[in-house]
């Protein structure tokens, strides 16, 4: 995933795309003040200066999909794992909500079910099918729409042929008003997500870390694409 | 000397067995009233989720987690410092050891108990041993607390047993008990002699164990990528304030015991002036090795560690943080030195078990208040829940030990009897 941080307006689109599409639950705002609000996709708004010189930038973190992750190794039950496409899945029947992994993400985009989920009435029957639904006391996660790179893995199967690229678009990249968010695969050389990650403008978060995130941003400032 | 002579000459140990005054029920009933009440709590917060603690995004792990380092850290005094006292053969050891055998399992029972709290899923506990990933910390911890437990049990009990033997003999009331127990102990000179071989072999084994127990649970902080959990010396470290909180409740204990009791025949200022000497030593180790910490952190730490590191000094947490360091060294230290009296020891000791708790609370809340990456921000305060399973392990763990002091001698009586001879032997001359 790219993450155009010059096109970025901050609208929260993406926010609400994917909690529709991942059916995540809601808190409430008492809750939510207490830190038990999930957000698969969180946007960060960082205030600069006093008014009139104001400057607002916007940083949209999912998770990173590391591919050395730190939290699938500290799982006891190993209730999460890198998966073969390089996705961090956790498996919600086996977690039994040790949050260690919470605690080990050094990016905090693990979210933890602190009370039974629960929707506003004239939500619930928008929620979405294909996505389980996560009980109290478990572990959750971004997983980059799995439930759709399933669906287009199906598909291409059936018409035997590989995934082309710009197939599978995670919620969050559907929604974006701005198209800021590129999703596809980085070990393709001929894919746009590969290509921009090589731009002078891609960085990534806690780089040192050597966590090596699958996410990279292409930082404001600068108009030449690279 | 027959059982009778025994009996009679050790009568102080035996009497708190014989005779249950109203101090016992005052003690007992309060203590289960708690212990029932965190029963509730937990029940409560069963049904209601994790949501009824004060933890959130991103403190995820929190008073639980603080407890279960405590308790643990406690329960190293015992198994610990009785073997390296017996291994030495510091004579002023054995009025603590058996005091000390019994914290340690009571603790041990207490600390993992804070992990089945701290489960989003409690009753699929199980499942880390059916599918244990062994590449976690949480299952090194896993299997060293229980090596440990099992074999702090297993020490607590087979130095036990020729004084359950003297117990058979003594109350026939209670045979149902004490006869499987005594495992047909009659003191014959094989048997002594299997007794002292066992006893080596658990004193060797036991210090290691108990070594990795604290380095492990350390680790569980110690390998992850918060911000100053990522140290190499906490292993040291934790084992270090483990003993340290340890020593000081095996001396709280043993001079409640004595108060109640009236076992001042054997627990002489002696013993007590040569237990607080230890606990000097680890004063001074402890503030050596939170000094070294501490500077190390904050001479060339990153800003992520610097953030933690300031909340702690100046910051949010700076008030637990200097009334942890008043005391745990401020106020111990000067009385250890100065003033090794019985209320001077009890005094520090207080001091050092409640700093050594806040010590852990110092270290595990900070990281996650100011996590790595500079964003997500939040705040913790524990909710009734937590203090009321706090207070229950509290009072479970004292509740056990009264209890345990009505069935079995809280001094060894054949290891005060086998020293006396010991003295005897040399001021003879033999």
């Amino acid at each position: 995933m790219v993450i155009d941080l010059d096109r970025c307006t901050g609208c929260q689109a993406c926010v609400v795309a994917c909690r529709q599409e991942n059916n995540v639950s809601f808190a409430g705002e008492k809750e939510a003040r207490l830190g038990r609000a999930k957000f698969w996709m969180n946007l960060i708004s960082e205030a600069k200066g006093t008014y009139p010189d104001v400057e607002m930038r916007f940083l949209p973190i999912p998770c990173m999909q590391c591919d050395h992750p730190p939290c699938t190794i500290v799982c006891p039950v190993a209730a999460t794992y890198k998966n073969p496409e390089g996705i961090v899945a956790q498996v919600y029947p086996r977690c039994i909500g040790v949050r260690m992994c919470i605690s080990n993400c050094p990016y905090t985009v693990r979210y933890f079910n602190w009370q039974a989920p629960s929707w506003p009435d004239d939500y619930k029957r928008g929620r979405n099918p294909d996505v389980y639904k996560r009980r109290k006391g478990i572990t959750e996660k971004c997983n980059f729409c799995i439930q759709r790179i399933r669906k287009a893995k199906e598909n291409a199967k059936r018409e035997k042929r590989t995934i082309r690229d710009g197939e599978v678009i995670p919620a969050c990249a559907e929604t974006c008003p701005s198209e800021a968010i590129y999703f596809g695969d980085l070990n393709e050389p001929k894919s746009r997500v590969y290509r921009l990650s090589k731009s002078r403008r891609a960085f990534r978060l806690l780089e040192y870390l050597g966590t090596e995130p699958k996410v990279y941003y292409l930082k404001e400032g600068e108009w030449d694409d690279g | 000397m027959d059982s009778e002579a025994i009996a009679r000459k050790y009568n102080r140990i035996l009497a708190p067995m014989t005779r249950t005054g109203w101090k016992f029920w005052a003690a007992v009933i309060p203590l289960s009233v708690i212990f029932l009440w965190s029963v509730l709590a937990f029940g409560w917060q069963y049904h209601w989720g994790l949501g009824e603690t004060g933890m959130g995004h991103p403190v995820s792990w929190a008073l639980y987690l603080v407890n279960f380092v405590f308790f643990i850290g406690i329960s190293h005094a015992g198994a610990l410092v009785s073997a390296v006292l017996r291994i030495t053969h510091a004579g002023w050891g054995t009025p603590f050891g058996r005091a000390a055998e019994a914290v340690t399992v009571f603790a041990l029972a207490a600390g993992p108990t804070n992990i089945l709290f701290d489960l989003g899923r409690s009753v699929r506990f199980y499942w880390v041993a059916l599918h244990a990933q062994f590449k976690s910390p949480l299952l090194w911890d896993f299997t060293c607390i229980m090596t440990y437990f099992t074999v702090s049990v297993i020490f607590l009990y087979v130095l036990m047993v020729p004084d359950i033997g003297l117990l058979r003999d003594r109350f026939p009331g209670r045979r149902w008990l004490y006869r499987p127990l005594s495992l047909g102990w009659t003191g014959t000179e094989k048997q002594w002699s299997i007794l002292g071989k066992i006893i080596g072999i658990l004193c060797v084994a036991v210090i290691p164990i108990a070594v990795s127990v604290h380095t492990v649970v350390s680790w569980v902080f110690g390998m992850q990528t918060q911000p100053m959990w990522h140290s190499t010396i906490f292993a040291p470290y934790f084992v270090v304030g483990a003993i340290y909180s340890g020593i000081a409740a095996i001396i709280v204990v043993t001079l409640a015991l004595r108060k109640v009791y009236h076992l001042e025949d054997y627990l002489k200022p002696y013993h007590f002036n040569n237990m607080g000497l230890l606990l000097l030593t680890f004063t001074l180790l402890w503030a050596y090795f939170t000094f070294a910490e501490h500077l190390t952190v904050g001479y060339a730490g990153g800003s992520a560690d610097l953030a933690v590191l300031w909340s702690k000094l100046t910051g949010k947490y700076a008030l637990l943080f200097w009334i942890m360091v008043a005391l745990c060294f401020v106020i111990p230290f000067p009385i250890l030195i100065f003033k090794r009296t019985l209320p001077g020891l009890l005094v520090s000791s207080i001091c050092i078990i409640i700093g050594m708790w806040i010590e852990r609370y110092t270290i595990i809340i900070p990281s996650f208040i100011e996590p790595r990456l500079p964003y997500v921000r939040g705040d913790y305060m524990p909710s009734w829940v937590e203090w009321s399973m706090t207070a229950g392990l509290g009072a479970g763990f004292i509740l056990a030990f009264v209890l345990f002091s009505k069935f079995f001698p809280v001094i060894s009586i054949w290891e005060t009897e086998k020293e006396e001879k010991e003295k005897e032997g040399h001021a003879k001359g033999e």
